[in-house]
């Protein structure tokens, strides 16, 4: 039943235009995995309230239906791992959560789940980052995952050492995957952000620790099922004691927002947003040199707006 | 009084009581407030009169209520608001629907000297020595382990099932929980009390609360004087016996028509029973009845007795028996196994409880701590404390860690062993500290980035510092750590951890953690 469910959501994903689902993606090129209509490989927005600058950056995007087709399931996967309120931004903006829910929802998706593997007790996670909330009153379905039953074995074809993974039902179930990452320092790989909150789809997060973290977050980008669309809210920002933060004297306040589909190359610019050196972050290189994207932000084909 | 009404208040009133004391304890979801679980144990005698001298706590003024009552109606806690009674209660008319004779009770001789002596026992070790009497014969405690460690299960299984259910349905109405087992060792004195006490109950009524139940001993002593009593009125009575077949307490003496008021729970099944309307609860006379000899029917094998041996047996099994929970076996085997053994030379006792003495002292396990923590880091400790202190619980960081943000099992612990602080207060409240051990650790022994342990961390007291090349490697801070465990939960090297919380016998104080504010600001232009 499983293996049918995904084998059909993967086909009328993959024929779906425009969606970003690629079996076998670990031979693609990085600009493969981007929409052929998008015009941008990556907008970039300042100055503005996040859901403001999601408006803006969207409809450089060509708006949400570039990605969601009508009658489609949506994940949206922002990062709820801590219990922490938003103004610590250990989580990402509830605003931009809802109105990128609501942009779905416009565009006639059938229906929107939220879910993250938080690391703190979930229930917190979810009430207190205020994203259960705004998840809900926008019309999506929030998911828990906190259980190793919502989890299910998949294989990550060429991957070094993440050959095969425990992945929420939601990836196998739903028709697009929007990943809403928050970006932040980290105390141990420098920065998280587009790549890094993928542990938060997986079942088994002390594999990846135990088994050379940087290969393994860079091994996930080879699974079929990516992001559409990355969405890295960059609004509040910890700026160190990351990935938790300790007070709000970690978080600066950068009012930007980066939305690509290129997970690469959204992370190598998040970098340059911490004032880090993208090629001195090891699974960011790991993941260029896989193919799963561009980390060479001067060729790509940037649009910078100012509010 | 004649009328039935009695015993129908008692069993309205009593079924209240248990369902609201067993949703306490098996709410899964947590969704009923500290508030409402305080006042749903308010009442119960031990915790309260234990919270009242360990802490001269005003508001815990249940237990006087209780023995005020008692002086005024009797023994009719043990029927209407003691939990375990209610349980025993349910067995035995569960007995009864077996076979009938397990219902039918009949006068008996009382256990006088079984149940003395174990009130004697509990009050001098008590006094004494500590609390382990009480900690194995609180009636709330022995409800409250039954619950947590069997129903609550049986509760998290069938939630469980519904979630698969309803998750077809695309509905998350029901949350899948893991079913969290203790260590086997910490299951054998629950299990034996209450086989014990179901055992006793499916045939024998309350024999368990007139033969062994400290507290039962305790408030009969005071119910012999009580105002209200249940009394014959010999001009009317037929000695049909059916009020003695009926009493669950094997009290009533229906040829000599005498009442054991010690004995008597105030069930006021014998004024259902009576047909004749010979039965009176009221106000004592003070007129000396007269005494006839009593003739008792023997049985011939002491239960009580019995029983009491057996449980002995069963507590040496089970300490005999213990195992290590420690290791979690489900876990992936990693590349290579961890060598250096955790050198931990004290457990680690809840916040709250000052020190581990102060705890031990206190706590008579009624595993309502371990039933409202949201993240199960509380287990029955089996030694960790030592043998005296068996079934106490203390943080599991192996089975999750103290939430930096809760206060949960503070504000709800009914005796006192765990005194409430404020969120902030509890923040900077040092249980224990961490401890990295550098040979365990992924970053020295496999030369890649780990760091699960600084991430966790709230304080920051375990942060990173640099190591070889790129790579950075833990380093503790024990002035700002709380000893929250978080750490060692995320730590991912088997068998050993390569960080680990070592318990403070007497909780300190941690300084609160100083930042700086950031040097990042929002650029001029896009970086990139």
């Amino acid at each position: 039943m499983r293996r049918r469910d995904f084998l059909k959501n993967s086909a009328g994903a993959g024929l779906a235009a425009g969606a970003a689902l690629k079996l076998g993606g670990y031979d693609n090129l990085w600009s493969s995995s981007l929409p052929s209509s998008a015009p941008y490989d990556l907008v970039a927005i300042m100055g503005g309230k996040p859901d403001a600058m999601f408006d803006l950056g969207i409809q450089e995007l060509g708006g949400m239906g570039t990605y969601v087709k009508k009658g489609q399931k949506v994940l949206v996967k922002p990062n709820i791992g801590w219990d922490q309120t938003p103004e610590y931004a250990a989580t990402t903006n509830p605003a931009l959560v809802k109105r990128i829910i609501e942009h779905c929802f416009r565009v006639g998706a059938k229906e929107v789940y939220v879910f993250d593997h938080t690391c703190d007790n979930w229930v917190n996670c979810y009430k207190n980052s205020g994203l259960e909330k705004v998840s809900r009153d926008a019309g999506a379905k929030v998911v828990p995952g906190n259980s190793e039953g919502y989890y299910h074995e998949v294989s990550v074809p060429g991957a070094k050492v993440l050959g095969s993974m425990k992945i929420h039902q939601l990836l196998l179930d739903t028709d697009v995957f929007i990943n809403v990452p928050v970006l932040k320092d980290h105390d141990s790989t420098s920065m998280t952000c587009c790549m890094k909150g993928m542990m938060g789809v997986v079942w088994d997060r002390a594999f990846w620790h135990r088994n050379n973290l940087h290969q393994c977050i860079a091994d996930y980008t080879l699974y079929s099922k990516k992001p559409s669309l990355h969405v890295i809210d960059c609004f509040n920002v910890i700026t160190k004691h990351g990935p938790r933060g300790v007070s709000k004297e970690d978080v600066a306040n950068l009012q930007t927002q980066i939305l690509t589909s290129d997970w690469v190359a959204g992370d190598a610019a998040a970098a340059k947003m911490l004032k880090l050196d993208p090629s001195s972050i090891d699974y960011l290189t790991i993941a260029y040199k896989l193919g799963s994207g561009n980390m060479n932000l001067d060729t790509l084909n940037i649009k910078r707006i100012k509010m | 009084m004649r009328s039935s009404a009695l015993s129908k208040i008692r069993i309205g009133c009593s079924i209240f009581v248990i369902l609201l004391l067993t949703a306490t304890f098996v709410d899964i979801s947590h969704l009923i407030p500290e508030r409402y679980i305080n006042i749903s144990h308010f009442l119960q005698f031990i915790p309260s009169a234990n919270k009242f001298i360990s802490a001269g706590v005003a508001a815990s003024t249940g237990f006087i209520i209780i023995l005020v009552l008692t002086i005024i109606t009797g023994r009719t806690y043990c029927s209407f608001l003691c939990p375990l009674g209610i349980l025993q209660d349910i067995f035995s008319r569960t007995g009864g629907s077996i076979k009938k004779r397990f219902r039918r009770y009949g006068f008996k001789k009382p256990q006088t000297i079984l149940r003395y002596a174990i009130l004697a026992a509990t009050l001098i070790v008590t006094m004494t020595w500590g609390i382990y009497f009480l900690t194995l014969l609180d009636p709330y405690s022995i409800f409250g382990r039954s619950m947590t460690f069997f129903v609550k299960p049986v509760v998290l299984l069938l939630n469980n099932l519904l979630s698969h259910i309803f998750g077809k349905f695309d509905i998350y109405t029901f949350v899948q929980t893991p079913v969290t087992l203790f260590s086997p060792a910490a299951y054998y004195i629950p299990i034996a009390i209450l086989l014990l006490v179901g055992i006793l109950s499916l045939a024998n009524g309350r024999l368990y609360c007139n033969a062994v139940c400290p507290v039962g001993t305790f408030l009969g002593i005071i119910s012999k004087v009580s105002l209200l009593q249940i009394k014959f009125d010999g001009s009317k009575c037929t000695k049909c016996g059916r009020c003695a077949v009926a009493c669950k307490s094997s009290c009533i003496d229906f040829l000599n028509k005498d009442i054991d008021n010690s004995r008597c729970v105030g069930c006021f099944n014998c004024l259902k029973s009576c047909q004749d309307k010979a039965l009176e609860y009221n106000f004592i006379s003070f007129k000396k009845p007269a005494k006839d000899a009593r003739i008792g029917k023997e049985t011939g094998i002491d239960y009580g007795r019995r029983n009491a041996i057996s449980v002995s047996l069963l507590i040496l099994l089970g300490l005999k028996s213990q195992s290590s929970s420690a290791q979690n076996k489900t876990a992936p085997v990693p590349k290579k196994a961890s060598t250096v053994k955790e050198k931990i030379t004290s457990p680690v006792s809840p916040p709250g409880s000052a020190s581990i003495v102060n705890f031990t002292t206190n706590c008579t396990a009624c595993s309502l701590c371990i039933s409202v923590c949201p993240n199960n880091v509380l287990v029955p400790s089996v030694t960790e404390y030592g043998l005296t202190s068996v079934m106490q619980p203390h943080l599991d960081f192996r089975k999750g860690f103290c939430a930096y943000e809760c206060v949960r099992c503070l504000d709800v612990c009914p005796t006192g062993a765990l005194l409430p602080l404020t969120i902030e207060a509890k923040k900077l409240t040092q249980i224990g500290k961490s401890v990295f051990i550098k040979d365990n650790c992924i970053v020295n022994t496999e030369k890649t980035a780990c760091g699960a342990c600084a991430e966790s961390c709230p304080t920051k007291a375990v942060h990173m510092v640099p190591f070889e090349g790129k790579l950075v490697i833990p380093e503790t801070k024990d002035e700002i750590c709380i000893g929250c465990g978080h750490c060692e939960f995320a730590c991912p090297t088997t068998p050993y951890k390569a960080i680990f919380v070592n318990g403070n016998p007497k909780h300190a104080a941690a300084r609160k953690p100083v930042n700086t504010q950031t040097d990042i600001r929002k650029p001029e232009e896009f970086p990139f």
